[in-house]
């Protein structure tokens, strides 16, 4: 029986984007953002972890709860579950309160803190609400990094498991229910071809489909390093690094040119031990779900410059 | 000034190494941001602990790459230590001076174990282990990690079996979060909110205060759910004074003087800014910041004008080059003199070169405006392999080690 082929991740809602630190998750999700307002989409991207480096993927003044138009047709917020609970209780559950009365908003306080996915169902809750009133075409969310995601995605069944009724179980319902759909909701996983991002990427995609009711929309492969040589230019190379040849090069050069052939050759080296691990994330993913590969980007420099740069490799990677 | 005493000559020879620092202290504790190779250097720094001290040491992981587990021989063991085998040692080729033991992080378990050391009797314990709230604060809440690591840590170090302890921390959503997690626990234990959520499922007494709270919260998570938690704190709360001080006693094992921080970070800006954030915490904190350790730098070859002028001329003189070299590279197989190929190659390598400087000198950038200054700079060059055993792990451990 075929399976009917992936909602493209751009065709969704609500677009959660994860990885393990350091693989480029906020520069995946700020570029998937601007590619969607790009292509006339009218996009709100959520940051999660308030460490407030979202805007400067857009060169944009700090983001807040309440979002901010950073480019043309594209939104930014940062999280804030305090802000989230007020909201909640205001236009949800029409209990306006809790501005005035210190004692209660303390307690709510100390109750999400201490009472397991409180927290996590006033982010995901947030998310689902600015879905489900239909202002934006996609919501896109820099979203915890891996390690974290599963028991955010997890929250609404785990406290609906925990709370049999009242009116958090009627809003977990409604939440649920978007979540499940993959028509509407995804999550886009970024790794790089290391050994750690990979083996968590696999173990993410198994977590994610037993205790999570949301579907992996697509892996992104970042930093994919250059091929450099084909088969018969490799061995004209490592016959270039032979004592006779260097020393040649070097006197035609004028100077030393073991260094410039050393770096080509670690180049080299660490593609061939990427392209393992790279091998070893197709075997363990889902073959309907798609990688999408993005190259390593000779800068490091963060800003609206390589925003774009990704953006663009992002939108050739989906087909547009 | 003739009294004054000649300076000591070892102050001047004995600049301080990874190697130095870690033979004074009882605790290092490896941090920093997530993807900088965090697990691997606590490993490799406890592994040269144990090699070259002579004393006995104890690497305690939280999330070790499966590659790793297998060079310390951890894979498929739990929380209890475990001695890396002579054999992996032999076959690495080094004769450890000491011991090098490795113990995995398990969150649920080491929860489960606190309940039962605190537990006042064995109903309570029961009852606080089968608590559904109980069981998801333990398993699913990554918050819990952050204290449980340094509640491990305490535990391990004040059995006093081991002379080193190296432990690495969880991946945290801030890096903070695993230092203030003792106090955090000990405030939400003495919290007089708590004592507030226990009142109506005890007594009927509740005043004008505290009204409104219940009657929003039974309104909101339903009374079930409300007994729920407050049955799960009532026997909590039997083990309250253990609690909070255990918890403070965590934090004073980690502004003691036997313990240092060392942070791991690479030469990339985000995690820089992350790690060098974290390094002004612990030094606002009090607490002894030993070491950072730069990781995956790219090699110094990469930096010269010299090396960049000659890439250029490999790249602008390509085809003469080729030329010139066709006939040597031919001697040796005819099919690898064509110039054609052979300036395609000097153009491949030569702008390889170029880009990859262009990753080195932002990395250098990022060094010289490094705005905090430990006693020990260690910087581990970019292994373009992966590490598979110990044999690996001691060379990267040569390299912080200084």
């Amino acid at each position: 029986m075929a399976a009917d082929p992936l909602t493209p991740v751009l065709d969704r809602k609500l677009v959660f984007v994860t990885g393990k630190g350091g693989t480029g998750k906020t520069t995946v999700a700020s570029a998937l953002a601007l590619l969607a307002s790009s292509r006339g989409k009218r996009v709100l991207i959520c940051e999660i972890d308030a460490k407030g480096e979202l805007a400067g993927y857009y060169e944009s003044p700090p983001t807040a709860f309440k979002e901010k138009e950073v480019q043309p047709g594209l939104f930014a917020m940062t999280m804030d579950t305090e802000a989230s609970l007020r909201e909640y209780l205001k236009l949800q559950l029409r209990i306006p309160i809790v501005g005035r009365i210190g004692p209660v908003a303390k307690a709510f306080d100390f109750l999400a803190a201490a009472a397991p996915g409180v927290r996590e169902i006033l982010t995901v809750g947030k998310l689902c609400f600015e879905v489900r009133d239909g202002a934006w075409d996609l919501v896109v969310v820099d979203a915890p990094a891996s390690g974290h995601i599963v028991g955010q995605l997890a929250a609404p069944q785990a406290v609906n498991g925990l709370v049999q009724v009242g009116l958090i179980r009627n809003q977990t319902d409604w939440m649920l229910e978007l979540l499940s759909d993959p028509a509407v909701t995804g999550l886009l996983a970024v790794c790089t071809p290391e050994e750690m991002p990979v083996t968590e990427t696999i173990e993410l995609a198994v977590r994610i489909r037993q205790e999570t009711t949301v579907q992996l929309a697509g892996v992104v492969v970042n930093r994919v390093l250059p091929e450099l040589f084909g088969r018969q230019e490799e061995a004209v190379f490592d016959a270039l690094r032979a004592p006779g040849p260097l020393a040649e090069l070097d006197a035609l050069v004028d100077g030393d040119a073991a260094p410039v052939l050393e770096a080509a050759r670690l180049a080299v080296t660490m593609r061939r031990t990427r392209a393992t691990h790279l091998e070893r994330l197709r075997e363990g993913i889902d073959p309907d779900v798609p990688l999408l590969y993005l190259p390593y980007l000779f800068t490091r420099s963060h800003g609206l410059r390589t925003t774009r740069q990704v953006a663009a490799s992002l939108g050739e990677e989906l087909g547009y | 000034m003739a009294g004054r005493a000649p300076k000591r000559q070892t102050e001047e020879s004995a600049a301080p190494t990874m190697d130095s620092l870690l033979a004074t202290k009882e605790i290092v504790v490896a941090c920093g941001p997530g993807g900088v190779g965090k697990t691997t250097t606590a490993a490799a720094s406890a592994l040269m602990a144990a090699v070259t001290h002579g004393s006995k040491v104890l690497v305690l992981t939280v999330d070790p790459a499966k590659r790793l587990a297998n060079a310390l021989g951890l894979d498929g063991i739990g929380n209890t230590e475990h001695r890396v085998p002579d054999a992996a040692f032999k076959a690495a080729g080094v004769k450890p001076r000491g011991e090098l033991w490795a113990a995995m992080l398990d969150t649920k378990e080491s929860w489960d174990s606190l309940i039962r050391h605190h537990a006042p009797d064995a109903q309570t314990r029961d009852e606080i282990l089968a608590n559904p709230l109980y069981q998801n604060i333990s398993g699913r809440f990554i918050q819990s990690h952050d204290y449980i690591a340094m509640e491990r840590l305490y535990e391990i170090h004040s059995a006093g079996e081991y002379d080193l302890i190296v432990v690495d921390t969880p991946p945290t959503r801030n890096a903070l979060d695993f230092l203030d997690a003792p106090e955090r626990l000990a405030d939400f234990f003495s919290s007089r909110l708590l004592r507030w959520l226990i009142v109506p499922y005890r007594s009927k007494l509740v005043n004008v205060a505290t009204k409104p709270f219940y009657q929003i919260s039974d309104r909101i998570l339903g009374t079930e759910f409300m007994s729920d938690i407050s049955e799960f704190f009532i026997l909590f709360q039997t083990m309250y004074d253990g609690f909070v001080e255990r918890s403070k006693a965590v934090g004073r094992l980690l502004s003691d003087r036997r313990t240092t921080f060392v942070v791991v970070s690479t030469l990339e800006a985000t995690p820089l800014r992350e790690a060098e954030f974290f390094a002004e915490q612990l030094t606002e904190r009090k607490l002894h910041l030993g070491a950072i350790v730069l990781n995956k730098v790219l090699p110094d070859y990469l930096h010269g004008r010299a090396g960049a002028k000659i890439a250029e001329a490999m790249k602008d003189r390509a085809e003469d080059l080729a030329t010139e070299l066709a006939p040597s590279l031919a001697s040796g197989d005819a099919a690898l003199g064509d110039p054609a190929q052979i300036a395609r190659v000097l153009t491949e390598v030569a702008d390889s070169y170029l880009n990859f400087q262009v990753v080195a000198l932002r990395e250098m950038e990022e060094r010289a405006t490094l705005g905090v200054v430990p006693d020990v700079l260690a910087t581990v060059p970019f292994f373009d392999t992966d590490i598979y055993d110990l044999s690996g792990l001691l060379r990267l451990g040569e390299q912080i080690w200084g």
